[in-house]
């Protein structure tokens, strides 16, 4: 039987017991694989990505095509085989983010809700961005204290906290540091202690 | 991690206490596999459940929940007193030598230094003797000292005995006397032991600790630095590492800089209080005598030409918090009234808790709310959870949605300190924005009310500088630039954070990035792997130096100067860190931790270069519950702490509802008699896996583990439902009746421990399961991080 190398291997849907079973019963399983790497990769783009679950840090292969009227379909994401991490290998999480990522429950749009309200509204960017930028700068000027009972310069926002980033591209999570610092935010917070 | 994933191949023991890798880090887990398979390495699993790491363990200790100071403290005895610790390395490597002040003590579960009125440790209390006790001297060195840190050690641990360990732990004494003749071989230069752990440690209110008992064993061992050696963390999250690199923590600025304090006035005030003293006249100190650098260079990246060198580089800007701003924290504060405002991303306070029925509580005090998540999270939801009515709710709430990684590009560090850049993959889903550019579109429009009506102290948000091209849409290579640094006169991006200076003209967002962006191009972007494994892995140590960027330095394992003996050849050759190249003069293998060209020798430089003792530290004063981590009863425990009963939990853990006069929700073992702990499975992360439809299919339902023992007195059958109730809140949820858990001999008494996965909700695809785990966690968190104790609590258990 030819070897059929792990990347092949992965691309044959249902993997390792169909592809031992068939050549089990004297199939040639050369053609088959054949037929689906070419219709998977075909015209396919492929990005490098890391996984978003645990931090083993998986490298990732996405393929996507790009149609006609410039839709980006992500057809598979697979392992890399050439990391020193997980050399192609994933875990069942890894191994479903391709759900995950065309995930059809996402947030449509902003939504909002007033105080005591029952329901969300949907609202727009412009809506909630100015909205939130009033309650950010209503909060600051409330709660800022420019020195402490003893007299020093302390020049800190107690009153806005800041959480999150667990999933962040580091980029982003300095620049949410730099932000809230920037507002004199102390209350900074992410998944590491939790 | 200090060393990395797929060094763990090198180690010929493996310690795994608080993890269960085979089903949290399952691809992590083939280096321990590759490490059992090749090269016959034995594996130690501690852990109160006998799980997938268990089964393929040479060993599973049954270990009580939060107990694991205990255990290594029993080892720490056995290695101590049976004279198996590395001796050379020892006396080179660490701070066994130093003499500690004679102030010291340590009786009845007390050290010295508590301050009753603050219930805290004044830290400075736990002192080195100086020569000739002048103050701010060199410390003194003398190892046979009765007050040596080794000789205090030895009388520290001797109480750790076999006997006292299985009273602690329930752990039977020959089964731990059969795991410490192991863990004693590699003391050996011929043999290295790793410690792999996650938050099954950290979880407790006596969490660092924990982990400071294990980087002990290690030091004695002479395991730190080597390959196949290390305390190695499993961070959960993709990019936990990433961030707290870069500071979204209130205690920290970008690189481990400390927030500055109330009542440093400049920036010498803050240099003297936040750098490390240099203690030894050879000691390298880097960390200590590069901080004004680093922490310059960040003020005028962040303040640009507000700040200068008249006004301490906008040292005034940084706010000072008045007290501990952490995680439990923020929930304490908007309890007490006091947070008026919060922004969560991709974190849901509600599912996270501890405590979540306080929490929800909480969140129901902010004035605003703010989401921003790609999905609904039980936090964005949160005003009409089960048994909440919305109409009493006040909070304003606003979910926005957010971009997910694949529609972004930028860099994720994994738990090895890898910065693996990422393209990106997808446009964004529908309206979907980026997080940051949400964020940096409502700085923005901050900022331009200030500008319009002024207000508190404006010249912060007016000053920072946003120089990007479009500022409410900077991209992420602009700002991996930024971290970077460069050189304000060459107008060129650095390559070392050497090239770092005090005066105003150098940038750098985060001092141990630099050098992962020079002028050549963004090195986390590099992907020579194991395609080429000859070309790429030079040293055959896989240490891949050409596959992303690995801070700091590019270094693959850190303090890789304590791999080689004094001489500069490698413990053992065969598994060599770095090594001195007498005829090229330098060090040769991974990127050294240590001067490159510093020769060996008797004037040579002191090994750690980071610390002021320039060695590793066996007693340290960095610690806010002890200089030895000492074993304490978690605050909900079902024993009294066998040591000393009188101090049965840590004295030092901020005990939040106590101080702010809200009623107890501490319950005792009279009423709550099982032990509980928390967990992760395979087939969840936390929260988002309940939108992945295989996931979601793969495991659909909410349970809790029982022991088989304990549903037998209970009448309890696999599958019945049950209610796990702990004085803070309940579930009722299906049993899962099985022998992994077993009853233990805890001092005399059986005690029985409970498992409660902990990923459920009432957000996500199948909503009837919406109980929450963290409904029945306590609100209390570890001494020195306050991180909560997650792993070790008490409740009742009834059949429904």
């Amino acid at each position: 039987m030819e070897e059929v190398t792990r990347r092949r291997f992965l691309g044959l849907s249902g993997a390792g017991t169909a592809a031992i079973g068939v050549s089990a019963l004297g199939f040639d399983t050369a053609h088959a694989t054949q037929v689906k790497q070419r219709l998977r990769i075909e015209g396919a783009t492929v990005s490098k990505s890391v996984c978003p679950y645990c931090a083993v840090g998986c490298a990732l292969l996405a393929y996507t095509h790009k149609s006609a009227d410039g839709k980006v379909e992500l057809l598979q994401i697979e392992g890399d085989p050439d990391s020193p991490v997980n050399e192609g290998t994933l875990c069942p999480k890894g191994a479903s983010s391709l759900q995950l990522a065309i995930s059809r429950r996402r947030v449509p749009s902003p939504l909002y809700r007033g105080p005591g309200e029952r329901e969300w509204k949907p609202v727009s960017w412009d809506f909630t961005l100015d909205k939130l930028a009033a309650n950010v700068k209503a909060s600051r000027d409330r709660t800022f204290v420019t020195q402490d009972a003893d007299g020093n310069v302390v020049n800190r926002c107690e009153g806005i906290a800041f959480a999150g980033g667990a999933a962040f591209s580091s980029e982003e999570g300095y620049l949410a540091t730099k932000l809230m610092r920037g507002l004199g935010v102390v209350h900074l917070e992410q998944q590491a202690r939790v | 991690m200090t060393n990395h994933w797929r060094d763990i191949r090198h180690a010929d023991l493996i310690l795994v206490n608080g993890a269960n890798p085979a089903e949290a880090h399952p691809v992590g887990f083939r280096w321990l596999m590759r490490a059992k398979l090749d090269r016959g390495a034995k594996i130690i699993h501690a852990d109160p459940r006998f799980t997938r790491t268990s089964a393929v363990a040479d060993t599973h200790l049954r270990i009580r929940v939060g107990t694991d100071v205990a255990y290594f403290g029993g080892l720490i005895n056995y290695v101590l007193e049976n004279e198996l610790y590395h001796k050379e390395y020892v006396e080179f490597a660490t701070n066994a030598g130093l003499v500690v002040s004679p102030e010291y003590s340590f009786d009845d579960g007390m050290f010295n230094g508590f301050n009753e009125q603050t219930g805290s440790y004044d830290t400075r209390a736990w002192a080195y003797e100086t020569e000739g006790g002048a103050a701010g001297g060199p410390a003194k060195v003398d190892l046979a000292h009765p007050r040596s840190v080794l000789n205090l050690l030895r009388e520290h641990y001797r109480r750790y005995t076999p006997e006292m360990v299985e009273r602690i732990t329930g752990i039977p004494r020959e089964q731990f006397l059969d795991v410490a003749r192991l863990v004693g071989e590699t003391g050996r230069p011929d043999k290295v032991m790793t410690i792999v752990y996650a938050v099954g440690l950290t979880h407790h209110t006596t969490g660092v600790q924990l982990i400071r008992s294990g980087a002990v064993l290690q030091l004695l061992l002479g395991n730190m630095g080597r390959p196949g050696g290390g305390m190695n963390a499993e961070r959960g999250h993709a990019n936990i590492q990433g961030n707290t690199d870069h500071a979204i923590s209130w205690d920290i600025l970008p690189g481990y800089l400390r927030i500055p304090a109330p009542g440093q006035k400049n920036l010498d005030d803050y240099i003297a209080a936040s750098a490390s003293k240099k203690l030894r006249p050879n000691s390298v100190n880097f960390f200590g005598e590069n901080y004004r650098k680093f922490m310059v260079s960040l003020l005028k990246t962040w303040y640009g030409d507000a700040a200068t060198s008249a006004n301490n580089f906008a040292f005034d800007y940084l706010p000072k918090p008045a007290a501990n701003a952490s995680w439990i924290s923020i929930f304490d504060q908007a309890l007490r009234g006091r947070m008026e405002g919060l922004i969560l991303s991709g974190m849901t306070a509600t599912s996270i808790g501890p405590d979540s029925n306080q929490v929800l509580q909480a969140l129901s005090k902010l004035k605003w709310l703010c989401v921003l998540d790609p999905f609904a999270t039980t936090s964005s939801e949160f005003w009409k959870a089960p048994g909440m009515d919305p109409a009493s709710v006040r909070t304003e709430v606003f979910m926005l949605p957010a971009t997910h990684w694949i529609e972004k590009d930028g860099s994720f560090t994994n738990s090895g300190r890898w910065a693996q850049w990422k393209d990106q993959v997808l446009p964004p889903e529908g309206e979907a924005r980026h997080d940051h550019w949400i964020l940096a579109e409502i700085f923005g429009r901050v900022r331009e009310l200030y500008r319009q009506q002024g207000g508190k102290f404006p010249e912060p948000v007016l000053g920072l500088d946003l120089a990007y091209r479009d500022q409410r849409k900077p991209e992420l290579d602009e700002i991996a630039q930024e971290i970077n640094g460069r050189n304000l006169t060459t107008g060129r991006r650095l390559s070392t954070f050497a090239e770092l200076l005090a005066d105003g003209t150098t940038t750098a967002g985060d001092w141990i990035y630099t050098g992962h962006y020079p002028e050549s191009g963004n090195l986390a972007k590099r992907r020579d792997g194991v395609q080429d494994p000859a070309k790429n892995d030079p040293t055959g140590m896989g240490f891949y130096p050409n596959w992303a960027w690995s801070w700091p330095l590019n270094r693959r394992v850190l303090y890789n100067r304590a791999s080689a003996d004094t001489a500069g050849r490698p413990w053992d050759p065969q598994r060599p860190g770095i090594a001195w190249d007498a005829a090229a003069g330098r060090w040769v293998g991974d990127v050294p931790d240590y001067p490159p060209t510093a020769a060996p020798g008797p004037d040579a430089p002191l090994p750690f270069i980071m610390t002021g003792e320039g060695t590793g530290r066996l007693f340290s004063n960095g610690v806010a519950d002890g200089p030895f981590p000492e074993h304490y009863e978690p605050v909900e425990s079902p024993v009294e702490n066998p040591l000393h009963p009188r101090v049965s939990a840590t004295p030092a853990a901020f005990l939040y509802d106590q101080k702010a006069g809200r009623p107890n929700r501490f319950g005792t073992a009279a009423d709550y008699p099982y032990v509980a702990t928390s967990y992760r499975l395979t087939e969840h992360e936390h929260y988002v896996t309940q939108n992945v439809e295989h996931l979601v299919q793969l495991q659909p339902e909410a349970f809790v583990e029982v022991p088989a023992e304990l549903a037998r007195e209970k009448g309890i059958e696999n599958g019945d439902r049950v209610r796990v109730t702990s004085k803070r809140g309940k579930l009722e949820v299906r049993a899962v009746v099985t022998r992994r858990l077993g009853a233990l001999q805890i001092d005399g008494k059986k005690v029985y421990q409970i498992g409660i996965p902990i990923h459920w909700g009432f957000v996500g695809i199948n909503t009837g399961q919406h109980w929450l785990a963290n409904a029945l966690t306590p609100f209390v968190g570890d001494a020195s991080a306050r991180t909560p104790e997650y792993k070790a609590f008490l409740v009742n258990l009834e059949k429904m």
